[in-house]
């Protein structure tokens, strides 16, 4: 039995097609994947089951019946949640009074009668969670869950979560995964929407692939290898790029000694780093998320001062000096936050040259002509799939990711720093930024790579330090690393030095 | 069943219909009509009379036309002083505070420059304008730069304070001599800007306000600082992460705002007035801040947005002559211009669609 059909659904955006005679169909009772890369339709396609958007032309069944959806309200009253990648909750509230928030129309609030109603809820769907704690002092995942008991609340029959897994931590996951399968069993359905393959096939009953907003069939999980599923998804095969010859030399590009810093509450964030980086050396800085590395690439560009300690470039000590000095000393930074790299509402042609003003300027006069040049030149060689004029805010992810490699390595610096290069990208922009940092390499860049991505980190690093509580821990080389004895020490139950 | 009736639903484009652009000054003029038709109506006026008082009887005699650029060279010189701070993501609401700075520069450098030639006495003054507005300017864009002091408020606040500063001038050591007005001593006749068309009130101001307007396009498009200056203004974060000095740009930018307003002071008191007076300025600063966002922070919007508020400035005291209606119904005019075209160009990101 089909709860829910999708049939030729068609989307348009002007003049893009974000779907294109799509149809999909979600049984009863299953956790059905959305898979697909950035830009797939994948979120378009269930923004308009959820009512967010209105389709082009295509019908909407549930049990059966055709019907029209034309806001949230519509979705919800047909038995339709959503859980989307931005939460829609109100901090300073309570968990109860979020989760009755526009759903209870009396005058009066109740609040113990509603603390009791979510919390019996709560305990009903398994969802452990506070009806009383206010929803600022949860977790990521805590307040995920808040989400879908929200959903559940109204009765929903179909929960559509849309990468639940991005903002997660490991052990989130398995909680989420565990609820997840019980709640099928008690007759739920569940479209999961990802572009991770090891979730996916984890997870999931069928499989629905999108690509370029085309369906590519639907396909049970148990009957395909993730690789079949990369290939789906991208057209090709190839899936994950590998280091596969050390490059490394025993020329010491750079050293970092002794640094300390604050983060901006003024706390110790790192303590006493020591790290070497040799000519056409990956080094992998591994650790779970907030233990510092966000602090570590911003002392490294010169964005944040240190509190003690030195970095020194090829013999140069950069402390003291301004991003602009680390630049031209041939330090080269990739920022981690991409919106935050680039000015969303100038050009590409503009964004490229910000970093290099003075070069491109006579006596403060630009050199418009030079600076044309430049992009096109850059969008050529790193294959940006943009024009010149195009505002950078209406590029994606992984052109957006190609913009600011492109700014950093057309320079050909000393050294690259990339924080989370890969993160929130598909895997075609994955396997490309990953290919970017191995030919600098080999160029005989040394290339801080700082990823929490362990296969990541795994696949493409000569060299691995991990990152816990703002110190080293440990230094290993690649090929003795195995993800167990990395997990070990990000969890900091063990120290390598 | 969730079955509804089709809606007219507002749905957004990134890509507006060609026509869209010139269609809004035309649409927001009708809309303006429509909604202030009312309270010409209350006035005991025809509407329609009246928006001919307004738009066209300022273009009927060579003089009023000249009058509405007179009217308009203030604007231009606020708008463009705001422009500099807004583009930069600085929110100087001080140019009023800081028009008055140049005008208290002028009205001092006027009189102390009895007997200098025209040709030094005239750059001098517009200097000394420039930099006692920068002089205004400098303390809030200190605090903000140092202390994240909300620069709002201060602006705000700042020209409050040149308010009295003004009305001590004048009640005080300024008050004229001769007539015992509150007024500061007639200007040097060197002093004086010249007239650049003869019988008319236009003087070298206008000449000054079009520089500005070119030098303005010029710094945004066509130089480094300009850009820096927009990337600060769009992305903070950005900017900084491009090695771009954010707190130095903000100051000249904040510096350069004070100074132009300031020159819009001394163009009011060596162009028209040749005193200090208390009444110098209508609120020039404070338009400054919607010619500024009317043009969309482009140097030639500026400019034709100010050309049309001296219209409707211009117009509003033939109309209350002609008609014997108020004349802040020009300032209403003004005001439910911006409140629709900024509706507009909201609006111009949409399309309707029937679904």
């Amino acid at each position: 039995m089909n709860i829910v059909e999708m049939k030729n659904i068609t989307k348009q955006f002007g003049d893009l097609t974000a779907n294109d005679n799509v149809d999909f169909e979600l049984r009863k009772g299953e956790i059905h994947a959305l898979l697909g890369e950035n830009g797939a339709g994948k979120t378009t396609l269930m923004r308009i089951l959820y009512g967010l958007y209105q389709q082009t032309s295509g019908d909407i069944l549930i049990n059966g019946k055709k019907i029209v959806i034309n806001s949230p309200k519509d979705a919800i009253a047909n038995g339709i949640g959503m859980v989307t990648q931005h939460f829609a909750l109100v901090p300073p509230m309570t968990v109860a009074e979020n989760v009755i928030l526009g759903y209870n129309d009396r005058f009066v609030i109740d609040r113990a009668s509603i603390e009791k109603k979510v919390g019996e809820a709560a305990e009903q769907f398994g969802l452990d969670i506070n009806p009383k704690s206010l929803v600022r002092h949860l977790s990521v995942g805590q307040r995920q869950r808040v989400e879908i008991l929200k959903a559940l609340f109204r009765n929903a029959r179909v929960l559509i979560l849309d990468e639940p897994t991005a903002v997660l931590i490991p052990q989130e996951v398995d909680v989420l995964f565990e609820t997840l399968t019980r709640l099928c069993k008690e007759d739920l359905s569940v479209i999961f929407i990802s572009h991770k393959l090891d979730e996916v096939t984890k997870i999931t009953n069928r499989v629905t692939v999108l690509r370029d907003g085309k369906s590519f069939g639907t396909v049970n999980t148990a009957d395909v290898t993730q690789n079949q599923l990369a290939a789906m998804m991208v057209g090709r095969e190839a899936f994950g790029v590998k280091r596969e010859v050390n490059t490394s030399s025993d020329d010491i590009l750079l050293e970092i000694k002794n640094l300390s810093a604050l983060d901006n509450q003024g706390l110790d964030c790192l303590k006493n780093i020591n790290l070497t980086i040799h000519a056409g050396e990956i080094l992998g800085i591994a650790g779970v998320g907030g233990n510092g590395q966000s602090e570590l690439a911003e002392t490294l560009c010169g964005v944040r001062p240190v509190s003690s300690g030195e970095i020194i470039l090829d013999g140069v000590n950069l402390i003291g000096k301004n991003p602009a000095e680390f630049t031209k000393a041939g330090m080269g930074r990739v920022p981690e936050d991409r919106h935050e790299g680039v000015v969303g509402d100038l050009s590409v042609y503009e964004n490229l040259a910000l970093e290099y003003l003075d070069e491109y300027s006579n006596n403060g006069i630009l050199d418009r002509k030079a600076i044309r040049k430049n992009a096109e030149d850059l969008i050529k060689q790193f294959q940006i799939k943009a024009k010149p004029n195009d505002m950078i805010r209406t590029l994606s992810g992984g052109n957006m990711q190609k913009v600011l490699l492109a700014r950093v390595l057309s320079r050909e610096p000393k050294v690259v720093i990339a924080p989370q290069p890969t993160r929130g990208l598909d895997v075609g922009a994955t396997d490309y930024v990953r290919e970017q940092l191995i030919k600098q390499s080999k160029r005989g860049a040394g290339v801080i790579m700082i990823s929490e991505d362990l296969d990541e980190i795994l696949s493409v690093s000569d060299r691995i330090a991990v990152i816990y509580e703002g110190e080293i821990v440990g230094i290993l080389p690649a090929h003795e690393a195995t993800p167990e004895r990395l997990g070990l020490l990000m969890s900091g139950a063990v120290k390598e030095n | 069943m969730a079955m509804t009736k089709k809606k007219l639903r507002l749905v957004k484009t990134d890509t507006p219909p060609f026509w869209v652009k010139p269609a809004i000054p035309v649409l927001a003029l009708i809309g303006t009509f429509i909604i202030t038709s009312g309270l010409i109506l209350l006035s005991n006026a025809n509407p329609f009379e009246t928006y001919y008082y307004f738009l066209f009887a300022p273009l009927g005699s060579r003089v009023s036309t000249l009058e509405i650029l007179v009217k308009a060279t203030p604007l231009i010189l606020t708008g463009v002083a705001v422009t500099f701070a807004f583009a930069t993501g600085y929110y100087n609401i001080g140019a009023e505070g800081q028009l008055y700075a140049g005008a208290i520069a002028a009205a001092g450098l006027g009189v102390a420059l009895h007997g200098v030639p025209a040709i030094i006495a005239i750059p001098v003054m517009i200097l000394g304008g420039f930099i006692a507005g920068m002089a205004w300017a400098l303390i809030p864009a200190l605090l903000k730069i140092k202390l994240a002091v909300d620069e709002v408020v201060t602006t705000l606040l700042m020209n409050s304070i040149m308010a009295y500063i003004v009305s001590a001038l004048l009640n005080g050591p300024w008050r004229d001599p001769a007539s015992g007005w509150p007024q500061s001593p007639e200007i040097s006749p060197t002093a004086m800007f010249f007239k650049i068309v003869p019988r008319s009130r236009l003087n070298f101001g206008f000449v000054i306000a079009i520089a500005a307007i070119l030098i303005l396009w010029i710094i945004m498009t066509r130089t480094s600082f300009g850009l820096k200056m927009r990337a600060v203004g769009l992305g903070k974060p950005a900017a900084k992460f491009a090695g771009i000095s954010v707190n130095k740009t903000i100051l000249i930018a904040a510096l350069v705002s004070g100074g132009v307003a300031g020159v819009a002071g001394v163009a009011e008191v060596a162009g028209i007035q040749f005193h200090l007076i208390g009444e110098l300025s209508p609120g020039y600063g404070y338009t400054g801040v919607i010619i500024a966002t009317l043009g969309s922070l482009n140097a030639f919007g500026v400019g034709l947005a100010a050309i049309f508020f001296g219209l409707v400035d211009a117009g509003a005291q033939t109309v209350s002559r002609a008609l014997g209606v108020p004349v802040y119904l020009g300032e209403i005019t003004q005001a439910t211009m911006l409140l629709v075209a900024l509706g507009m160009l909201l609006l111009q990101r949409y399309k309707i669609r029937r679904m």
